[in-house]
């Protein structure tokens, strides 16, 4: 097997404020395979977009750093690499697509000028060039009258279109690897459903492969190949989509699982589940496992002792970091 | 509804002219005043007489026929001496105003985007804030040699902090939005982003300030010929006629008149100018009429 397009290998970013160090990513490691999507999923303050943040080292400055841990990157460690190195990759080799279309461009200047403007600064071609590709690329993400609307600003698109623009922005250098920050968290249900279906598409044209945070489990069920759970900073689990949502192994899988309504038409409303407790502070280390508080297999060994992880009914793909696994998977 | 439609139809179309008249008269008036007196400095040579020419025969006479605006204590012509005087208000005013948005604008850019230049330039201009513009321009001002270009230096230095405030915030602000960090994920150069992204942003508020930064430049240079510190008094400028003129106000006031009046509507024509342009750019801050 080759390597994996993007390796993260216990990636660990602090922010450092006057009050003290937040772990907002704590020890997190998975790989992303060419051409494949993987879902990084999560609640809110778990450390989904600051992974992203990191993998693009886009972290306020000063602020936010990567403390430990390697981000190899068609095979160069993205971690150790300088400012005008970075320049280089962002936009042309990585894409990135931004949670909120409404104020991702800039309202002052036309769209085509900034699908353009990526071309330009990484492909190095003529204004008339890059034009082309922007119109060609708003084709591609079926915008209707591509060769007027370039010249249109961002007030003039309705949500849903704008995100397809930011999608046609992040598409025109032809990336390797697509960073989706909640892409359709924005955006009402049925243009959720066209943008990840268009994302899909041009994921297939483009052989792009894509991560893609998000809190919404029907996301990844439509759109991943694998999902990585988060918790606190942490993975907690990693399985491909079918064998998460068939057998999630982890507790907090489990029960962000059950906290999804599922309601039938004409159904009696269900009281939805939550999960009991809280996230826990990222201010102090958490010598266990993060989700020991509110976890109800809970014992006292994980609460003291960081759990490994273990593969999931002897399926290696399928891993979830859980002292007390057997006994969950019994249930 | 189709009552409705043809009640708008009926409506005649305003156009042109006349409707942006309507819609900005702050805006309109304060341009045309100062239109006319750009031009009348500009025609100086034209309309007046020599400001310069003392005729003692005819000194303190009242306002008559030769002289629109009577004579000074050296019997030279007072409306004369007005109309020059409005090319040293009008190049300070302007020069003041250009160059400071100038340097405000790159100190301010920088200063928001540079955590390290901005530490130290802020606080060097802050206490360069808290010193009051006049004293500041007398000082620099008595360093040298009189002259008009060094009055605009005088002036133009105090200006600077308030120019680079406000660009900074602007900078500040606009740096936050998602769109700048959009733009750096798809890797554009700080150089550029500054360029594309947030200067544009600071204009609007810029030209506002600019008007304002013109009116209070040709204040404080009146002030600062008025107090004899500055312009070289053979050139008539409004400040120095009217410092002449006090001493012979009960005896011959309409020697303080010209200029007095002339100071007073630039400078409200400035300041219309600025708050219809303020009105137009910044619709946030736009007093509702």
């Amino acid at each position: 097997m080759t390597a994996p397009l993007l390796e993260v290998r216990d990636l660990s970013t602090h922010f450092f404020n006057q009050d003290g160090i937040t772990r907002a990513v704590d020890g997190l490691s998975f790989h992303l395979e060419a051409q494949e999507t993987v879902g990084i999923v999560g609640e809110s303050g778990c450390g989904k977009t600051v992974t992203a943040l990191s993998i693009l080292k886009l972290l306020p400055p000063r602020l936010g750093r990567i403390i430990g841990g390697r981000i190899l990157f068609e095979g160069l460690d993205l971690a150790g690499l300088s400012e005008p190195q970075m320049r280089a990759i962002r936009g042309n080799r990585i894409g990135m697509i931004f949670q909120e279309p409404m104020t991702s461009l800039n309202p002052v200047l036309s769209i085509g000028h900034q699908i353009a403007e990526a071309v330009r600064i990484h492909k190095g071609v003529s204004a008339d060039r890059a034009r082309a590709r922007a119109r060609q690329m708003l084709d591609l993400v079926k915008i209707p009258d591509a060769g007027q609307r370039l010249d249109d600003y961002p007030h003039q698109f309705s949500g849903g279109m704008r995100q397809r623009v930011m999608i046609a922005m992040a598409l025109a250098c032809d990336p390797k690897m697509l960073i989706a920050d909640e892409p359709t968290t924005a955006l009402d249900v049925t243009i959720q459903a066209q943008v990840l279906k268009l994302m899909l598409e041009l994921k297939a044209k483009t052989g792009a492969a894509i991560v893609l945070i998000t809190h919404d489990l029907g996301v990844v069920a439509e759109t991943c190949q694998r999902v990585v759970v988060m918790y606190a900073g942490r993975k907690v689990e990693e399985a491909p989509v079918r064998q998460l949502f068939a057998r999630p192994a982890h507790p907090y899988t489990r029960g962000l699982m059950a906290s999804v309504a599922r309601g039938k038409a004409g159904a009696r409303a269900k009281r939805l589940n939550e999960i009991p407790g809280m996230v826990p502070s990222l201010r102090e280390p958490i010598p266990g496992c993060a989700f020991a508080p509110r976890c109800q297999f809970a014992i006292d060994r994980c609460r003291n002792e960081r759990p490994q992880f273990e593969a999931v009914a002897g399926e290696p793909a399928h891993q979830a970091a859980c002292h007390r696994l057997s006994e969950v998977l019994k249930l | 509804m189709t009552a409705i439609t043809a009640r708008i139809a009926s409506q005649p179309v305003r156009s042109g002219l006349w409707h942006f008249v309507r819609r900005n008269p702050t805006l309109v008036g304060g341009a045309v005043v100062l239109l006319l007196v750009v031009l009348a400095a500009l025609a100086a040579p034209l309309i007046a007489g020599d400001p310069i020419a003392a005729r003692p025969v005819n000194r303190l006479k009242p306002p008559s026929a030769a002289n629109w605006l009577g004579t000074d204590q050296l019997g030279r012509d007072v409306w004369a001496r007005t109309i020059y005087g409005a090319r040293v208000s009008l190049m300070v005013g302007l020069s003041v105003a250009a160059i400071a948005m100038a340097i405000g604008l790159v100190i301010g850019l920088c200063a928001g985007f540079g955590r390290m230049v901005e530490t130290v330039v802020m606080r060097l201009l802050d206490g360069l804030m808290a010193i009051p513009a006049i004293l500041l321009a007398i000082a620099f001002v008595s360093l040298s040699k009189a002259s008009v270009g060094v009055v605009i230096a005088a002036i133009v230095l105090p200006e600077i902090p308030r120019v680079v405030r406000l660009v900074r915030a602007v900078v500040l602000s606009v740096r936050e939005q998602p769109f700048v960090e959009a733009a750096v994920a798809s890797g554009t150069r700080v150089p550029k982003i500054l360029r594309r992204h947030i200067l544009p942003a600071t204009l609007p508020p810029l030209i506002v300030q600019a008007t304002y930064v013109c009116a209070s430049a040709i204040l404080i240079e009146a002030a600062l010929s008025f107090l004899g510190a500055g312009t070289p008094p053979e050139i008539p400028t409004w400040g120095n006629m009217i410092a002449s003129s006090r001493v012979y106000l009960g005896l011959a006031p309409w020697t303080i008149f010209g200029p007095g009046l002339a100071l007073a509507l630039v400078v409200l024509a400035v300041n219309l100018v600025g708050d219809g342009l303020r009105d137009r750019l910044d619709p946030r801050l736009a007093r509702r009429m």
